[in-house]
Protein backbone atom coordinates (compact mmCIF):
# COMPACT_ATOMS: atom_id res chain seq x y z
CA UNK A 1 0.00 0.00 0.00
CA UNK A 2 1.03 3.25 -0.74
CA UNK A 3 -0.05 6.55 0.84
CA UNK A 4 0.57 9.98 0.32
CA UNK A 5 0.01 12.36 2.88
CA UNK A 6 -0.66 16.21 2.59
CA UNK A 7 1.95 16.45 -0.54
CA UNK A 8 2.51 19.92 -1.81
CA UNK A 9 4.92 21.13 -4.79
CA UNK A 10 5.16 23.84 -6.59
CA UNK A 11 8.04 24.44 -9.01
CA UNK A 12 8.89 28.38 -8.87
CA UNK A 13 5.71 30.00 -8.07
CA UNK A 14 3.30 27.74 -9.97
CA UNK A 15 2.03 25.26 -7.77
CA UNK A 16 1.93 22.00 -9.20
CA UNK A 17 0.61 19.73 -6.39
CA UNK A 18 -1.60 21.37 -3.97
CA UNK A 19 -2.00 18.90 -0.42
CA UNK A 20 -2.55 15.69 -2.33
CA UNK A 21 -3.69 12.60 0.24
CA UNK A 22 -4.27 9.16 -1.87
CA UNK A 23 -3.36 5.81 -1.40
CA UNK A 24 -2.88 2.83 -3.91
CA UNK A 25 -3.68 -0.53 -2.51
CA UNK A 26 -2.30 -4.09 -3.38
CA UNK A 27 -3.75 -6.43 -5.45
CA UNK A 28 -5.32 -2.99 -7.69
CA UNK A 29 -5.05 -1.22 -10.76
CA UNK A 30 -5.03 2.40 -10.07
CA UNK A 31 -5.61 4.71 -12.80
CA UNK A 32 -3.64 8.44 -12.35
CA UNK A 33 -5.89 10.98 -14.81
CA UNK A 34 -6.92 14.02 -15.40
CA UNK A 35 -6.29 16.78 -17.74
CA UNK A 36 -2.56 17.79 -19.26
CA UNK A 37 -0.70 19.62 -16.70
CA UNK A 38 -2.97 18.73 -13.49
CA UNK A 39 -0.08 17.20 -11.78
CA UNK A 40 0.08 13.17 -12.82
CA UNK A 41 3.66 12.74 -13.92
CA UNK A 42 4.77 15.19 -10.48
CA UNK A 43 2.94 12.66 -8.42
CA UNK A 44 4.63 9.90 -10.15
CA UNK A 45 7.93 11.22 -9.80
CA UNK A 46 7.44 12.07 -5.92
CA UNK A 47 6.45 8.65 -4.85
CA UNK A 48 10.06 7.77 -7.32
CA UNK A 49 11.96 10.29 -4.94
CA UNK A 50 12.74 11.90 -8.78
CA UNK A 51 10.45 15.04 -7.30
CA UNK A 52 11.45 16.71 -3.88
CA UNK A 53 7.75 17.54 -2.44
CA UNK A 54 7.81 20.61 -0.18
CA UNK A 55 5.14 19.37 2.02
CA UNK A 56 4.00 15.96 3.01
CA UNK A 57 5.27 12.40 2.63
CA UNK A 58 5.31 9.02 1.16
CA UNK A 59 4.91 5.75 3.09
CA UNK A 60 4.75 2.37 1.69
CA UNK A 61 3.57 0.09 3.71
CA UNK A 62 3.46 2.54 6.68
CA UNK A 63 7.00 3.77 6.44
CA UNK A 64 8.22 6.75 5.21
CA UNK A 65 10.36 6.33 1.99
CA UNK A 66 13.78 7.04 3.04
CA UNK A 67 16.60 9.09 1.30
CA UNK A 68 18.57 6.50 0.34
CA UNK A 69 16.27 5.14 -1.65
CA UNK A 70 16.40 1.44 -0.90
CA UNK A 71 12.59 1.26 -1.14
CA UNK A 72 12.91 1.81 -4.74
CA UNK A 73 13.97 -1.83 -4.67
CA UNK A 74 10.24 -2.90 -4.78
CA UNK A 75 9.03 -0.53 -7.79
CA UNK A 76 9.48 -1.18 -11.24
CA UNK A 77 8.81 2.08 -13.51
CA UNK A 78 8.37 2.84 -16.70
CA UNK A 79 8.33 6.34 -17.86
CA UNK A 80 6.24 8.43 -20.59
CA UNK A 81 9.76 8.26 -22.88
CA UNK A 82 13.17 6.81 -21.98
CA UNK A 83 16.09 8.04 -23.31
CA UNK A 84 19.04 5.68 -23.13
CA UNK A 85 23.10 6.92 -23.99
CA UNK A 86 23.24 6.01 -27.86
CA UNK A 87 26.06 3.29 -27.72
CA UNK A 88 23.91 1.57 -24.82
CA UNK A 89 22.16 -1.78 -26.11
CA UNK A 90 19.20 -3.46 -24.11
CA UNK A 91 21.33 -6.56 -23.22
CA UNK A 92 24.14 -3.60 -21.43
CA UNK A 93 21.04 -1.85 -20.02
CA UNK A 94 19.51 -5.49 -18.50
CA UNK A 95 23.11 -6.28 -16.83
CA UNK A 96 23.84 -2.76 -15.53
CA UNK A 97 20.63 -2.52 -13.82
CA UNK A 98 20.57 -6.27 -12.43
CA UNK A 99 24.19 -5.07 -11.14
CA UNK A 100 22.99 -1.68 -9.24
CA UNK A 101 19.70 -3.91 -7.56
CA UNK A 102 22.70 -6.28 -6.04
CA UNK A 103 22.67 -8.80 -8.69
CA UNK A 104 21.18 -11.66 -9.62
CA UNK A 105 20.63 -13.95 -6.55
CA UNK A 106 17.07 -13.97 -5.10
CA UNK A 107 14.74 -14.58 -8.20
CA UNK A 108 15.28 -15.03 -11.65
CA UNK A 109 14.38 -12.05 -13.70
CA UNK A 110 10.75 -11.84 -15.30
CA UNK A 111 11.57 -11.51 -18.90
CA UNK A 112 8.72 -12.67 -20.51
CA UNK A 113 7.58 -9.22 -21.75
CA UNK A 114 11.04 -9.05 -23.59
CA UNK A 115 9.74 -12.66 -25.56
CA UNK A 116 6.27 -11.15 -25.71
CA UNK A 117 7.09 -7.97 -27.18
CA UNK A 118 9.07 -9.44 -29.34
CA UNK A 119 12.51 -7.51 -29.03
CA UNK A 120 15.17 -9.90 -27.00
CA UNK A 121 16.85 -9.76 -30.84
CA UNK A 122 17.28 -6.10 -30.59
CA UNK A 123 18.87 -6.14 -27.36
CA UNK A 124 21.96 -6.44 -28.73
CA UNK A 125 21.86 -3.25 -30.97
CA UNK A 126 22.92 0.24 -29.86
CA UNK A 127 19.87 1.95 -28.62
CA UNK A 128 20.31 4.90 -31.51
CA UNK A 129 19.91 2.01 -33.90
CA UNK A 130 16.29 1.64 -32.78
CA UNK A 131 13.16 2.41 -33.46
CA UNK A 132 11.19 4.57 -30.92
CA UNK A 133 8.78 1.84 -30.64
CA UNK A 134 11.09 -1.16 -29.80
CA UNK A 135 12.85 1.77 -27.25
CA UNK A 136 9.28 1.71 -25.44
CA UNK A 137 9.38 -2.09 -25.78
CA UNK A 138 12.48 -2.38 -23.95
CA UNK A 139 11.66 0.52 -21.74
CA UNK A 140 8.26 -1.37 -20.64
CA UNK A 141 9.73 -5.15 -20.03
CA UNK A 142 12.30 -3.42 -18.08
CA UNK A 143 9.95 -2.35 -15.43
CA UNK A 144 8.89 -5.63 -14.86
CA UNK A 145 12.35 -7.13 -14.85
CA UNK A 146 12.91 -7.54 -11.03
CA UNK A 147 9.21 -9.04 -10.41
CA UNK A 148 8.52 -5.68 -8.19
CA UNK A 149 5.77 -5.02 -6.06
CA UNK A 150 4.70 -1.72 -6.98
CA UNK A 151 4.32 -1.29 -11.01
CA UNK A 152 4.12 2.53 -11.91
CA UNK A 153 4.03 2.90 -15.23
CA UNK A 154 3.56 6.26 -16.95
CA UNK A 155 1.57 6.32 -20.51
CA UNK A 156 2.72 2.75 -20.45
CA UNK A 157 1.19 2.23 -24.18
CA UNK A 158 1.84 5.54 -25.80
CA UNK A 159 4.09 4.66 -29.14
CA UNK A 160 2.83 0.81 -29.06
CA UNK A 161 1.09 -0.95 -31.72
CA UNK A 162 -2.15 -1.99 -31.08
CA UNK A 163 -1.17 -6.09 -30.10
CA UNK A 164 2.35 -4.63 -28.05
CA UNK A 165 -0.14 -2.84 -25.94
CA UNK A 166 -2.66 -5.27 -25.65
CA UNK A 167 -0.18 -8.11 -24.43
CA UNK A 168 1.33 -5.43 -22.03
CA UNK A 169 -2.55 -4.67 -20.64
CA UNK A 170 -2.42 -8.25 -20.38
CA UNK A 171 0.93 -8.42 -18.27
CA UNK A 172 -0.70 -5.45 -16.45
CA UNK A 173 -3.50 -7.42 -15.22
CA UNK A 174 -1.76 -10.63 -14.46
CA UNK A 175 0.54 -8.74 -12.38
CA UNK A 176 -2.62 -7.63 -10.28
CA UNK A 177 -3.36 -11.30 -9.88
CA UNK A 178 0.11 -11.56 -8.19
CA UNK A 179 -0.50 -8.75 -5.81
CA UNK A 180 1.05 -6.33 -7.10
CA UNK A 181 0.25 -2.25 -6.34
CA UNK A 182 -0.28 -0.38 -10.47
CA UNK A 183 0.12 2.67 -10.70
CA UNK A 184 -1.06 3.77 -14.63
CA UNK A 185 -1.37 7.24 -16.05
CA UNK A 186 -2.53 7.48 -19.48
CA UNK A 187 -4.60 9.90 -22.05
CA UNK A 188 -6.64 6.90 -23.61
CA UNK A 189 -8.97 6.78 -21.14
CA UNK A 190 -10.98 3.75 -23.13
CA UNK A 191 -8.07 1.93 -22.06
CA UNK A 192 -7.44 2.58 -18.73
CA UNK A 193 -11.29 1.54 -18.47
CA UNK A 194 -10.42 -1.82 -19.71
CA UNK A 195 -7.58 -2.36 -16.78
CA UNK A 196 -8.42 -0.15 -13.98
CA UNK A 197 -9.97 -0.87 -10.64
CA UNK A 198 -10.01 2.36 -9.07
CA UNK A 199 -9.70 6.24 -9.79
CA UNK A 200 -7.87 9.09 -9.02
CA UNK A 201 -8.82 12.18 -10.77
CA UNK A 202 -6.78 14.96 -10.44
CA UNK A 203 -7.88 18.38 -11.60
CA UNK A 204 -5.79 21.60 -11.23
CA UNK A 205 -3.03 19.67 -8.26
CA UNK A 206 -6.52 18.64 -6.45
CA UNK A 207 -7.67 14.90 -5.84
CA UNK A 208 -11.11 15.98 -7.80
CA UNK A 209 -11.87 11.70 -7.12
CA UNK A 210 -10.55 8.87 -5.52
CA UNK A 211 -12.37 5.61 -5.71
CA UNK A 212 -13.27 2.30 -7.65
CA UNK A 213 -14.14 2.97 -11.39
CA UNK A 214 -17.64 1.84 -10.53
CA UNK A 215 -18.09 4.48 -7.50
CA UNK A 216 -16.99 7.13 -9.81
CA UNK A 217 -19.75 6.14 -12.52
CA UNK A 218 -22.55 5.67 -10.05
CA UNK A 219 -21.40 9.70 -9.12
CA UNK A 220 -21.06 11.35 -11.83
CA UNK A 221 -24.08 9.39 -13.54
CA UNK A 222 -21.37 8.60 -16.75
CA UNK A 223 -21.39 5.03 -18.37
CA UNK A 224 -17.77 5.52 -19.42
CA UNK A 225 -14.80 6.81 -17.97
CA UNK A 226 -14.11 9.48 -20.26
CA UNK A 227 -17.61 10.96 -19.84
CA UNK A 228 -17.29 10.80 -16.11
CA UNK A 229 -14.09 12.51 -16.07
CA UNK A 230 -15.15 14.76 -18.43
CA UNK A 231 -18.06 15.43 -16.33
CA UNK A 232 -16.02 16.27 -13.29
CA UNK A 233 -13.72 18.59 -15.53
CA UNK A 234 -17.47 20.49 -16.30
CA UNK A 235 -18.70 20.83 -12.77
CA UNK A 236 -14.95 21.64 -11.65
CA UNK A 237 -14.84 24.56 -14.18
CA UNK A 238 -18.56 25.61 -13.25
CA UNK A 239 -17.53 26.17 -9.76
CA UNK B 1 32.39 -3.22 -7.14
CA UNK B 2 30.81 -0.49 -5.28
CA UNK B 3 27.69 1.15 -6.89
CA UNK B 4 29.70 4.76 -6.90
CA UNK B 5 32.22 2.64 -8.97
CA UNK B 6 29.54 0.67 -11.27
CA UNK B 7 27.93 4.13 -12.38
CA UNK B 8 31.67 5.71 -12.98
CA UNK B 9 33.03 2.70 -15.32
CA UNK B 10 29.33 3.21 -17.38
CA UNK B 11 29.53 6.09 -17.58
CA UNK B 12 33.78 5.98 -18.30
CA UNK B 13 32.45 3.68 -21.24
CA UNK B 14 30.06 5.55 -22.77
CA UNK B 15 32.44 8.72 -22.76
CA UNK B 16 35.33 6.43 -24.42
CA UNK B 17 32.43 5.14 -26.92
CA UNK B 18 31.58 8.79 -27.82
CA UNK B 19 35.00 9.30 -29.54
CA UNK B 20 35.57 12.84 -28.44
CA UNK B 21 38.07 11.84 -25.66
CA UNK B 22 39.76 10.21 -28.53
CA UNK B 23 40.42 13.04 -30.47
CA UNK B 24 41.41 14.65 -27.15
CA UNK B 25 43.86 12.30 -26.91
CA UNK B 26 45.15 12.24 -30.20
CA UNK B 27 45.44 16.11 -29.82
CA UNK B 28 47.93 15.51 -27.43
CA UNK B 29 50.16 12.92 -28.15
CA UNK B 30 50.81 15.25 -31.56
CA UNK B 31 50.98 18.09 -29.64
CA UNK B 32 53.60 16.44 -27.02
CA UNK B 33 55.24 14.14 -29.94
CA UNK B 34 55.51 17.10 -32.42
CA UNK B 35 56.75 19.89 -29.37
CA UNK B 36 59.10 17.00 -28.68
CA UNK B 37 60.67 16.70 -32.31
CA UNK B 38 60.82 20.27 -32.99
CA UNK B 39 62.01 21.89 -30.60
CA UNK B 40 63.83 18.95 -28.40
CA UNK B 41 63.54 17.70 -25.89
CA UNK B 42 64.77 20.19 -23.36
CA UNK B 43 62.78 22.17 -20.84
CA UNK B 44 61.41 24.44 -23.51
CA UNK B 45 59.70 21.54 -24.51
CA UNK B 46 57.80 21.78 -21.59
CA UNK B 47 56.93 25.39 -21.23
CA UNK B 48 55.13 25.34 -24.61
CA UNK B 49 53.58 22.31 -23.45
CA UNK B 50 52.25 23.72 -20.11
CA UNK B 51 51.35 26.98 -22.04
CA UNK B 52 49.36 24.81 -24.55
CA UNK B 53 47.93 22.55 -21.54
CA UNK B 54 46.94 25.74 -19.73
CA UNK B 55 44.95 26.83 -22.35
CA UNK B 56 43.38 23.77 -23.97
CA UNK B 57 42.33 21.63 -21.04
CA UNK B 58 40.40 23.66 -18.82
CA UNK B 59 38.27 24.96 -22.05
CA UNK B 60 38.00 21.10 -23.24
CA UNK B 61 37.04 19.60 -19.77
CA UNK B 62 34.42 21.84 -19.05
CA UNK B 63 32.90 22.20 -22.13
CA UNK B 64 32.91 18.18 -22.80
CA UNK B 65 31.96 17.77 -19.45
CA UNK B 66 29.05 20.00 -19.02
CA UNK B 67 27.66 18.69 -22.75
CA UNK B 68 28.10 15.27 -21.39
CA UNK B 69 26.09 15.88 -18.24
CA UNK B 70 23.37 17.07 -20.32
CA UNK B 71 23.11 14.63 -22.58
CA UNK B 72 23.19 12.43 -19.53
CA UNK B 73 20.57 14.14 -17.95
CA UNK B 74 17.65 11.49 -18.74
CA UNK B 75 19.68 8.48 -18.03
CA UNK B 76 20.38 9.84 -14.57
CA UNK B 77 17.13 9.95 -14.12
CA UNK B 78 16.69 6.56 -14.57
CA UNK B 79 19.08 6.01 -12.49
CA UNK B 80 17.09 7.85 -9.82
CA UNK B 81 14.82 5.33 -10.03
CA UNK B 82 16.59 2.53 -9.16
CA UNK B 83 17.47 1.66 -5.19
CA UNK B 84 20.67 3.68 -4.86
CA UNK B 85 21.44 6.78 -3.13
CA UNK B 86 21.31 10.54 -4.70
CA UNK B 87 24.51 10.73 -3.68
CA UNK B 88 26.14 7.66 -5.35
CA UNK B 89 25.00 8.71 -8.85
CA UNK B 90 26.21 12.06 -7.89
CA UNK B 91 29.65 10.80 -7.26
CA UNK B 92 29.77 8.34 -10.12
CA UNK B 93 28.97 10.74 -12.08
CA UNK B 94 31.65 12.84 -11.58
CA UNK B 95 34.08 10.39 -11.20
CA UNK B 96 33.24 8.73 -14.08
CA UNK B 97 33.55 12.40 -15.97
CA UNK B 98 36.82 13.07 -14.34
CA UNK B 99 38.93 9.82 -14.38
CA UNK B 100 37.99 9.60 -18.26
CA UNK B 101 39.21 12.85 -18.83
CA UNK B 102 42.73 12.51 -16.98
CA UNK B 103 42.80 9.16 -18.10
CA UNK B 104 42.95 11.25 -21.39
CA UNK B 105 45.34 13.76 -20.60
CA UNK B 106 48.33 11.74 -19.45
CA UNK B 107 47.89 8.78 -21.74
CA UNK B 108 48.06 12.22 -24.51
CA UNK B 109 50.57 13.77 -22.81
CA UNK B 110 52.17 11.38 -20.04
CA UNK B 111 52.52 8.66 -22.51
CA UNK B 112 55.05 10.44 -24.76
CA UNK B 113 56.92 12.49 -22.16
CA UNK B 114 57.35 8.61 -20.12
CA UNK B 115 58.42 6.66 -22.89
CA UNK B 116 61.25 9.29 -24.01
CA UNK B 117 62.70 8.68 -19.81
CA UNK B 118 61.83 12.44 -19.38
CA UNK B 119 60.09 11.46 -16.38
CA UNK B 120 63.47 9.96 -15.52
CA UNK B 121 66.01 12.33 -16.40
CA UNK B 122 66.85 13.93 -13.19
CA UNK B 123 66.82 17.65 -14.57
CA UNK B 124 63.29 17.59 -16.21
CA UNK B 125 61.91 14.96 -13.91
CA UNK B 126 60.65 17.45 -11.69
CA UNK B 127 58.65 19.32 -14.30
CA UNK B 128 57.55 16.63 -16.14
CA UNK B 129 56.33 15.12 -12.52
CA UNK B 130 54.17 18.74 -11.89
CA UNK B 131 53.39 19.22 -15.32
CA UNK B 132 51.56 15.75 -15.45
CA UNK B 133 50.09 16.78 -11.72
CA UNK B 134 49.15 20.08 -12.97
CA UNK B 135 46.96 18.86 -15.92
CA UNK B 136 45.52 16.19 -13.59
CA UNK B 137 44.76 18.82 -10.40
CA UNK B 138 42.82 21.49 -13.42
CA UNK B 139 40.54 18.33 -14.88
CA UNK B 140 39.80 17.66 -11.66
CA UNK B 141 38.36 21.39 -11.25
CA UNK B 142 37.19 21.58 -14.37
CA UNK B 143 35.25 18.70 -14.38
CA UNK B 144 33.78 19.63 -11.08
CA UNK B 145 32.99 23.20 -12.36
CA UNK B 146 31.58 21.73 -15.28
CA UNK B 147 29.18 19.47 -12.81
CA UNK B 148 27.84 22.52 -10.68
CA UNK B 149 27.08 24.31 -14.31
CA UNK B 150 25.15 20.98 -15.57
CA UNK B 151 23.22 20.18 -11.93
CA UNK B 152 22.87 24.38 -10.90
CA UNK B 153 21.80 25.73 -14.64
CA UNK B 154 18.88 23.49 -16.53
CA UNK B 155 18.98 25.09 -19.92
CA UNK B 156 21.66 23.37 -21.61
CA UNK B 157 22.41 26.53 -23.87
CA UNK B 158 22.87 28.73 -21.13
CA UNK B 159 24.38 25.87 -19.07
CA UNK B 160 27.09 26.28 -22.76
CA UNK B 161 27.37 29.39 -22.20
CA UNK B 162 28.27 29.90 -18.25
CA UNK B 163 30.70 27.14 -19.10
CA UNK B 164 32.59 28.83 -21.81
CA UNK B 165 32.29 32.14 -19.63
CA UNK B 166 33.96 30.90 -16.61
CA UNK B 167 36.67 29.55 -18.54
CA UNK B 168 37.43 32.62 -20.62
CA UNK B 169 37.07 34.52 -16.83
CA UNK B 170 39.36 32.14 -15.31
CA UNK B 171 42.01 31.38 -17.98
CA UNK B 172 42.12 34.67 -20.29
CA UNK B 173 40.20 38.08 -17.95
CA UNK B 174 41.56 36.97 -15.03
CA UNK B 175 45.25 37.23 -15.74
CA UNK B 176 44.07 41.15 -17.56
CA UNK B 177 42.63 41.84 -14.52
CA UNK B 178 45.53 41.08 -12.17
CA UNK B 179 48.19 42.66 -15.28
CA UNK B 180 46.09 46.34 -14.62
CA UNK B 181 46.23 45.67 -10.83
CA UNK B 182 49.69 45.27 -11.03
CA UNK B 183 50.16 47.89 -13.64
CA UNK B 184 47.49 50.57 -11.42
CA UNK B 185 49.68 49.41 -8.16
CA UNK B 186 53.25 49.13 -9.59
CA UNK B 187 54.98 51.46 -7.19
CA UNK B 188 54.03 49.75 -3.98
CA UNK B 189 54.61 46.47 -2.61
CA UNK B 190 52.54 44.29 -4.80
CA UNK B 191 54.14 41.41 -4.90
CA UNK B 192 51.82 39.74 -1.79
CA UNK B 193 48.77 41.23 -3.54
CA UNK B 194 49.32 39.49 -6.62
CA UNK B 195 50.50 36.06 -4.81
CA UNK B 196 46.87 35.92 -3.18
CA UNK B 197 45.45 36.73 -6.68
CA UNK B 198 46.86 33.79 -8.25
CA UNK B 199 46.53 31.52 -5.74
CA UNK B 200 42.77 32.40 -6.24
CA UNK B 201 42.27 30.84 -9.75
CA UNK B 202 43.25 27.53 -10.14
CA UNK B 203 44.84 27.85 -13.44
CA UNK B 204 47.48 30.57 -12.48
CA UNK B 205 47.87 28.11 -9.52
CA UNK B 206 48.84 25.64 -11.94
CA UNK B 207 50.71 27.36 -14.67
CA UNK B 208 53.34 29.13 -11.36
CA UNK B 209 53.35 25.78 -10.41
CA UNK B 210 55.18 24.48 -13.51
CA UNK B 211 57.04 27.56 -14.17
CA UNK B 212 58.89 27.21 -11.00
CA UNK B 213 59.92 23.63 -11.81
CA UNK B 214 61.90 25.47 -14.89
CA UNK B 215 64.46 27.93 -15.74
CA UNK B 216 62.31 29.65 -17.57
CA UNK B 217 61.78 30.53 -13.48
CA UNK B 218 64.31 33.10 -13.59
CA UNK B 219 62.56 35.82 -16.17
CA UNK B 220 59.74 36.16 -13.79
CA UNK B 221 62.44 38.67 -11.77
CA UNK B 222 61.55 39.78 -8.40
CA UNK B 223 58.11 38.13 -8.21
CA UNK B 224 59.85 34.81 -9.35
CA UNK B 225 62.05 34.72 -6.87
CA UNK B 226 59.33 35.20 -4.07
CA UNK B 227 57.25 33.09 -5.75
CA UNK B 228 60.16 30.74 -5.61
CA UNK B 229 60.30 31.15 -1.58
CA UNK B 230 56.76 30.56 -1.29
CA UNK B 231 56.49 27.88 -3.70
CA UNK B 232 58.73 25.63 -2.77
CA UNK B 233 58.87 23.70 0.14
CA UNK B 234 55.47 24.64 1.94
CA UNK B 235 54.86 26.62 -1.17
CA UNK B 236 53.78 23.53 -3.29
CA UNK B 237 51.62 22.19 -0.29
CA UNK B 238 49.70 25.73 -0.45
CA UNK B 239 49.16 25.22 -3.98
CA UNK B 240 48.08 21.68 -3.80
CA UNK B 241 45.73 22.67 -0.66
CA UNK B 242 44.72 25.45 -2.90
CA UNK B 243 43.87 23.54 -5.70
CA UNK B 244 41.74 20.80 -3.54
CA UNK B 245 39.67 23.69 -2.42
CA UNK B 246 38.61 24.41 -6.34
CA UNK B 247 37.53 20.48 -6.53
CA UNK B 248 35.57 19.91 -3.09
CA UNK B 249 33.68 23.88 -3.02
CA UNK B 250 32.23 23.57 -6.58
CA UNK B 251 31.77 19.70 -5.88
CA UNK B 252 29.98 20.28 -2.33
CA UNK B 253 27.82 23.01 -3.97
CA UNK B 254 26.79 20.89 -6.80
CA UNK B 255 26.65 17.90 -4.43
CA UNK B 256 23.74 19.92 -2.88
CA UNK B 257 21.59 21.08 -5.65
CA UNK B 258 22.39 17.79 -6.91
CA UNK B 259 20.61 16.02 -4.06
CA UNK B 260 17.10 18.65 -3.74
CA UNK B 261 17.10 18.49 -7.44
CA UNK B 262 13.19 17.98 -9.44
CA UNK B 263 14.25 15.24 -12.49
Amino acid sequence: MIELAGVTKSYGALPVLRTIDASFRQSRVCAIVGPNAAGKTTLIKVILGLVRPDGGEVRIDGAPTDAAGTYRARIGYMPQTARYPDSLTGAELVAFLTELRGGIGHAPLDEELLDLLGVRSSLDKPFSTLSGGTRQKINAATAFLFRPDILILDEPTAGLDPLSSSLLKDKILAERERGRTVLVTSHVMSELETIADDVVCLLDGRVRFAGSLGALKQETRETTLERAIAHLMIREAAA
Amino acid sequence: MSTVGRIAVRQAGDIVRSRWVLAYVAFFVVATEGLLRFAGGDTRTLVSLANVMLFVTPLVTIVFGAVYLYNAREFTGLLLTQPISRSSVFAGLYLGLSATLIGAWLAGVGLPLVLRGMLMTPDTGRAVFVLLAAGVALTAVFSALATLIAVRVDDRLKGLGVAIAAWLGLALVYDGVVLIVVATFGDGPIEPVTLALMALNPVDLARVSILLQLDAAALLGYTGALFHRVFSGSGALLAAGALTIWIAAPLALASRAFRNKDF
